[in-house]
């Protein structure tokens, strides 16, 4: 994996683990040092026992953990350096913002007398509070100004970041995040989505990032591994995922959708070019860099003749596959591009649409949709 | 929301806080300060009330120390029998206390093997101040346990967990996230034991008739001189346990603010 840090290599080896109703059979995976790796599944999928169980705080029937060549089965939580950040509320709430983010770097450097009797900690604790390592890990996640509040006083965007800092202060071997942005609105969530890609980049922390939406998975993910009832159906990278579906559960959970990478470079309007492997496509975004665009299938048009101007993107193609499904058919088409292969896009044209243009497979169509139908992220 | 109901089932209402409010105040309006100043200066009175005190107070320390434990295991955990095992907690509550003495005398009575083995200690149970604190620990526990474990179930295990994934023990997430986030009902349950204890007479009565604790002076006072004299005691001790329910009610009600 891109990073040159091979630090806080994770293994599962054919981990078995019960917890009431929830089973995992058996479960085999690999994440390499520095990794940003997503475990992807829908509500219910067993991801959060399953990062729990990393972390140390269930321990699986059998198989075993290994991090950097160590074997972690048996270890307690506190002894691994694996942090974690859950989706909400689980901020100290007796403490201020920065006695919460000095409470793990207090634990580093406490005595054995202060182990045996923990409620001497409290004055150490506030001392780290007040020092160097804290200011400088609030200053990275933006938050100084919140270092005396309590977090019952503060936003649901602010608590994750606290979160954040917390749990990386300590300089954790792996970062575990337990859907960290689904309880924010939709701003903050995209907000956080790009603190947590700089994060990973300036710290080159191995993460494990958990969450039910493909977008996010997308959006974060060098790889990513689709998880149904606690067994793992998919690992791969985004494009592999969404391109190659391995099963038909992978192939629902990640939808019919046109997804691809992009150069995003913002013009004057409002709206942006993005360049899709030689290919132009307009859509409004206010995003810089590398992206992803994503298209719905009900959003493209196809025609035989070439298409009206109103349509910001319009290209012409090859149909390579026509797949019924319920009252729609899903059409793909092949666009050219001025680099190597050749983009499949996948339109979704109702019964009636498509009896008017009588498709082949191997016939040439023109495909658009407009730049509201293109979402980038 | 207006309802028509309200006026008549408040004067039936009325008549019940009537009836609880009126007699304690009429004892404690009976007694001039003077006399109440006069009675708790009474060396047997004085000694009767901060005994009583001292034993409740031991008993809610010896629950502080064997029933917090207890109570973070039924809050945190899950195992087979834990139902059985909060019914036993309950159970002191709904047996006639004069019973509940009979049965602690069978075990820590002289002829009782508990009772024997603390004899060769030199510690006696009947007729002595460990003999009240049995009694007042067996009928009031569970108003410090069942607080305890509900302020711990109402602690969020995550922040326990996020506390040993930064470096803490079991043993000190307990005492730096569980213990201090479920204080604020462990008072409140502690101030509520003490003062079920302070109050308790069947159980006592039967382990130690002497040395004597408030509630059985005045039954003595009052079995032995009438009403005249077993007031002013009653009168004291109706004032203090005010006390102490005020001060609950304004410690736990900080309780849900915080």
């Amino acid at each position: 994996m891109p990073h040159a840090t091979n630090a806080g290599a994770l293994r599962l080896e054919e981990v078995r683990l019960r917890l009431g109703a929830f089973q995992v059979q058996s479960l085999s995976l690999e994440v390499a040092g520095g990794e940003y790796f997503v475990l992807l599944g829908p509500t219910g999928a067993g991801k959060t026992v399953l990062l729990e169980t990393i972390a140390g705080l269930h321990r699986p029937e059998s198989g075993r953990i290994w991090l950097d060549e160590e074997e972690i089965t048996r270890w307690p939580p506190e002894r691994r350096g694996i942090g974690v950040v859950y989706q909400d509320d689980a901020l100290f709430p007796q403490w201020t913002v920065a006695e919460n983010v000095a409470f793990g770097l207090a634990m580093q450097a406490r005595s054995p007398w202060q182990r045996a009797f923990p409620w001497l900690g409290g004055r150490a604790r506030r001392a780290a509070a007040r020092g160097e390592a804290v200011r400088e890990m609030l200053r990275l996640l933006r938050i100084e100004h919140l270092a005396h509040r309590t977090p019952a006083h503060l936003s649901g965007g602010e608590q994750q970041r606290v979160a954040l800092a917390r749990a990386l202060v300590v300089r954790p071997r792996v970062l575990l995040l337990d859907e960290p942005l689904s309880a924010l609105d939709p701003q903050r969530r995209e907000d956080l989505r790009q603190e947590l890609r700089r994060l990973h980049q300036q710290l080159g922390t191995t993460v494990i990032h958990v969450t039910h939406d493909f977008e996010e998975a997308v959006a974060l993910g060098q790889r990513i591994a689709v998880l149904r009832q606690g067994q793992i159906e998919q690992v791969g990278t985004p494009e592999a995922v969404f391109r190659h579906p391995a099963t038909p559960f992978v192939a629902e959970f990640v939808g019919t959708r046109n997804i691809f990478p992009a150069w995003a470079e913002p013009r004057e309007d409002g709206l942006a070019v993005l360049r899709l492997q030689g290919l132009t496509v307009v859509a409004p975004t206010p995003l810089r860099g590398p992206v992803h665009v994503a298209v719905r299938p009900e959003d493209i048009v196809l025609s035989r003749v070439a298409l009206a101007s109103s349509l910001r993107n319009t290209f012409a193609g090859q149909v390579i596959a026509l797949e019924p499904r319920g009252a729609l058919t899903y059409v793909t088409v092949a666009v050219p591009t001025p680099q190597a292969a050749a983009l499949p896009f996948v339109a979704a044209v109702t019964a009636r649409a498509l009896d008017d243009l009588v498709l082949q497979p191997g016939e040439q169509v023109f495909l658009g949709f407009k730049a509201s139908g293109v979402h980038v992220f | 929301m207006s309802n028509r109901l309200y006026v008549p089932f408040a004067v039936v209402g009325a008549a019940l806080i009537w009836f609880v409010g009126w007699p304690l105040l009429r004892t404690v309006g009976a007694s001039s300060p003077r006399l109440l100043w006069q009675t708790l200066a009474e060396p047997q009175v004085g000694d009767a009330i901060l005994l009583t005190f001292a034993a409740s107070a031991a008993a809610t320390v010896v629950a502080l120390v064997l029933g917090v434990p207890l109570a973070y295991v039924l809050a945190r955990a899950d195992f087979p029998g834990k139902a059985l095992i909060e019914a036993v907690i309950d159970l002191p509550v709904v047996v006639p206390h004069s019973a509940a003495g009979i049965a602690l005398l069978m075990v820590f009575g002289r002829s009782g093997a508990v009772g024997r083995a603390f004899a060769a200690l030199g510690v006696r149970f009947v007729s002595a101040l460990p003999g009240i604190v049995i009694a007042m620990l067996f009928v009031s526990l569970a108003f410090l346990v069942n607080a305890a474990r509900d302020g711990f179930r109402s602690v969020d295990p995550r922040l326990e967990a996020v506390a040993r994934t930064l470096g803490a023990t079991p043993w000190e997430a307990f005492w730096q996230v569980a213990l201090p986030l479920a204080w604020r009902n462990i008072l409140s349950g502690v101030i509520m034991m003490w003062a079920r204890g302070l109050s308790e007479f069947g159980a006592v009565v039967i382990l130690a008739y002497h040395p004597m604790v408030a509630p059985v002076l005045i039954f003595e006072r009052f079995e032995s001189y009438g009403l005249a004299y077993a007031r002013p005691v009653a009168t004291l001790v109706i004032l203090i346990s005010l006390f102490v329910f005020f001060l609950l009610r304004w410690v736990s009600r900080d309780a849900t603010r915080h």
